[in-house]
């Protein structure tokens, strides 16, 4: 039999494309592109967009949490290389408990980690109470920037850690003897090797981190007094404010800056590869 | 540069390496190795060969200084005790089944490796990878990825990057195993070739016969983390130690016997005979037994006769059941079914304790 010509070839791709392309156009494409022209259909028009990078309160808001999001990525990456790292280079015992323990908080909700931050630097909270004893004045961060800072890497860890332990375990543990067999100390093993061997997970993990520190809402909405990250921004323009038109084009925005983030953070990972290898 | 000095340059003070009483346990009280005394002499390919989980690996990662043997055992490069030395401190090179590449560096960056940890200077480090690169026929190569390459290829880069920073001594565990087998054999005579001209101090692990007996100067047959037998590929083919090393290596016939009376009876073949009276076991390979037409010691049917060119190996059922594996000159023209008498010269007998 004859192999099937292209043209029917295309035909079938297309074909079997459709149902995705369906899905895609209907539940992503027009609700972003709705979003879109929601955000320039207010009073202010296309200024909407304008304003964001205008007026300061928008402006630093949005800023802000990118930052912060990049910093809880940073932070979130660091300590589970570290940790995930010795977990799975050293049996002992208690340590499945450990990796359990580790890993509880996925199982709660962004809400339910603000309380717990509150009840650990809040204003009654465990650290404001030992300060108090020992320094006679209370310490309390739960609801400025830090207090967010610790919820959202509380939040981020248990799902980090876990991708760099799976991929840790497959990494095969002959690179890193053959690069000790040629004189690197147990540093140089890492940084050459296990790192670089790594990357992938990272970004990975990292661009998830990072993208839900950019959304999370519950963790910020328990704990925030003091703070406007961007989906706080969104919720009171909405609600309180019914800002429509300025909710959406946050909204679009928000989504606008965390893909070029990722894209960005991808591209110049992919290029470091490049110029290495 | 001259060519004499280009080789020159990766010339090694060979190096003789000594293990004495070292034993491992593992972590969950599995002895893989009982203790060991072995001396692998400066210069010398000494190949490891046994069967699957005899303690081969574990042997090599004891010279290497990947694990350390249980207390008591000692291991020396020469009359340096290394016995507390890690492997990054021992300086020498190891070749893996797995390859064991870089993926994060190109090929010259892979060979640069040992070069760069062991912080030499920039220009002399080019200046040796790229005649490492030459002396591998791999200089077309250096920029490639690794996952451009072949198996062979591969390897190639691993014995390259093994080898350049001149390692006290050079240790492959079954390098050779993952690649398919005509670029086996091929690698095979690099590496052997490689091995001569460098004159180094090399451990080969394989459990492939062929292999060791082509490139071991000397060959340990270990069974059951225990040595078998230390010697050249000769001594091992025909003077096996035990029954383990005679039928580990090579084709070997077993033949029913029978002594009586300090007489042993093979078929029609009396032989004075020395050794406990009753049924015993003598030994003899296929190339020592002999098709002949008449007399002979034995007479069997031939159930299978494969042509192979320089030799066809015939198998004969005997009369108590047993069949024996016959390699007569490749003219011989016999089939299934024919019976065949069977003669072989008594000196080529071998009976061997059945340690176990
Ligand atoms: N890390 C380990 N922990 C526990 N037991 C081990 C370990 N490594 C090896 N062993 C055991 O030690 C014995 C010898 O293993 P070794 O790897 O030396 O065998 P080998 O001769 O290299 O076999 P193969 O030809 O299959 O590679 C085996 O029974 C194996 O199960
Ligand atoms: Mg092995």
């Amino acid at each position: 039999m004859p192999s099937i010509l292209p043209a029917r070839r295309t035909l079938l791709a297309v074909a079997l494309l459709a149902p995705a392309a369906a899905v895609f156009g209907a539940f992503f494409l027009l609700p972003l592109a709705r979003l879109f022209a929601l955000g320039g259909g207010g009073a202010e028009g296309w200024g909407a967009y304008a304003a964001i990078l205008v007026e300061p309160r928008y402006f630093e808001s949005l800023i802000q949490t990118v930052l912060l999001s990049a910093g809880v990525t940073a932070v979130t990456l660091a300590i589970s290389c570290v940790s995930g790292l010795f977990l799975v280079r050293n049996r002992f015992p208690g340590r499945s408990l450990l990796v359990a323990v580790l890993t509880f908080p996925l199982v709660f909700p962004g809400v339910v980690i603000g309380f717990m931050v509150i009840m650990l630097a809040g204003r009654q909270g465990l650290i404001g109470t030992v300060t108090e004893g020992l320094f006679g004045s209370r310490l309390v961060f739960a609801y400025s920037m830090a207090g967010l800072f610790l919820g959202y890497v509380y939040f981020s860890v248990p799902r980090v850690i876990l991708t760099v332990m799976a991929a840790a375990e497959k990494l095969d543990p002959q690179l890193a003897e053959a690069a000790r067999s040629l004189g690197a100390s147990p540093w140089q093993v890492t940084a050459h090797v296990v790192l670089p061997a790594l990357k992938p997970a990272f970004l990975s993990a990292g661009a998830i981190c990072f993208a839900t520190a950019m959304g999370a809402f519950g963790t910020a909405f328990t704990l925030a007094t003091r703070i406007d990250v961007l989906p706080m921004l969104i919720y009171t323009e909405f609600t309180l404010q019914a800002n429509i038109a300025m909710a959406a084009a946050l909204s679009f925005v928000l989504g606008a800056v965390t893909w070029a983030v990722l894209a960005l953070a991808r591209s110049f990972a992919g290029s470091s590869v490049a110029a290495a290898g | 540069m001259s060519a004499t000095a280009k080789s020159d340059s990766f010339r090694v003070e060979p190096v003789p390496v000594r293990l004495e009483g070292c034993s491992k346990t593992f972590g969950n009280g599995a002895r893989a190795l009982e203790p060991l005394d072995l001396t692998i002499r400066g210069g010398e390919t000494m190949v490891f060969l046994g069967p699957s989980g005899c303690g081969k690996t574990t042997t090599l990662r004891l010279i290497a200084g990947l694990e350390s043997p249980d207390p008591g055992g000692r291991v020396f490069f020469g009359d340096e005790d290394v016995t507390r030395l890690p492997i990054e401190r021992r300086n020498v090179g190891m070749v893996f089944q797995s390859y064991a590449l870089f993926p994060n560096m190109n090929v010259a960056q892979n060979v640069a490796y040992g070069l760069r940890v062991r912080s030499v200077e920039r220009r002399q480090r080019d200046r040796r990878v790229d005649e490492m690169l030459a002396m591998m026929q791999m200089a077309d190569l250096a920029g490639r990825r690794i996952d451009q390459l072949s198996g062979g290829q591969r390897q190639r880069v691993a014995l390259a990057r093994a080898l350049v920073v001149r390692p006290r001594v050079l240790l492959l565990d079954e390098p050779l195993t993952a690649l398919d087998a005509k670029l086996r054999d091929g690698l095979r005579l690099e590496i052997d070739r490689l091995l001569r001209g460098l004159g180094i101090t090399a451990v080969y692990v394989t459990h492939d016969q062929g292999e060791a007996m082509a490139l071991g100067d000397r060959i340990t047959v270990m069974a059951r983390g225990r040595v078998a037998q230390i010697g050249t590929p000769q001594d091992i083919y025909f003077r096996p130690a035990d029954a383990f090393v005679a039928e580990f290596i090579g084709t070997m016939n077993r033949l029913p016997a029978r002594v009586d009376d300090g007489i042993l009876q093979i078929g029609s073949l009396q032989l004075p005979w020395q050794g406990p009276a009753g049924t015993t076991t003598v030994l003899i390979r296929p190339e020592d037994v002999r098709l002949q037409d008449d007399d002979g010691v034995l007479t069997g049917m031939v159930s299978v006769a494969v042509f192979l060119g320089d030799r066809t190996r015939v198998v004969v059922d005997v009369a108590d059941g047993s069949s024996i594996i016959v390699d007569a000159p490749g003219r011989t023209s016999v089939a299934r079914g024919d019976t065949v008498r069977l003669g072989f010269d008594p000196a080529r007998l071998l009976s061997l304790p059945d340690r176990s």
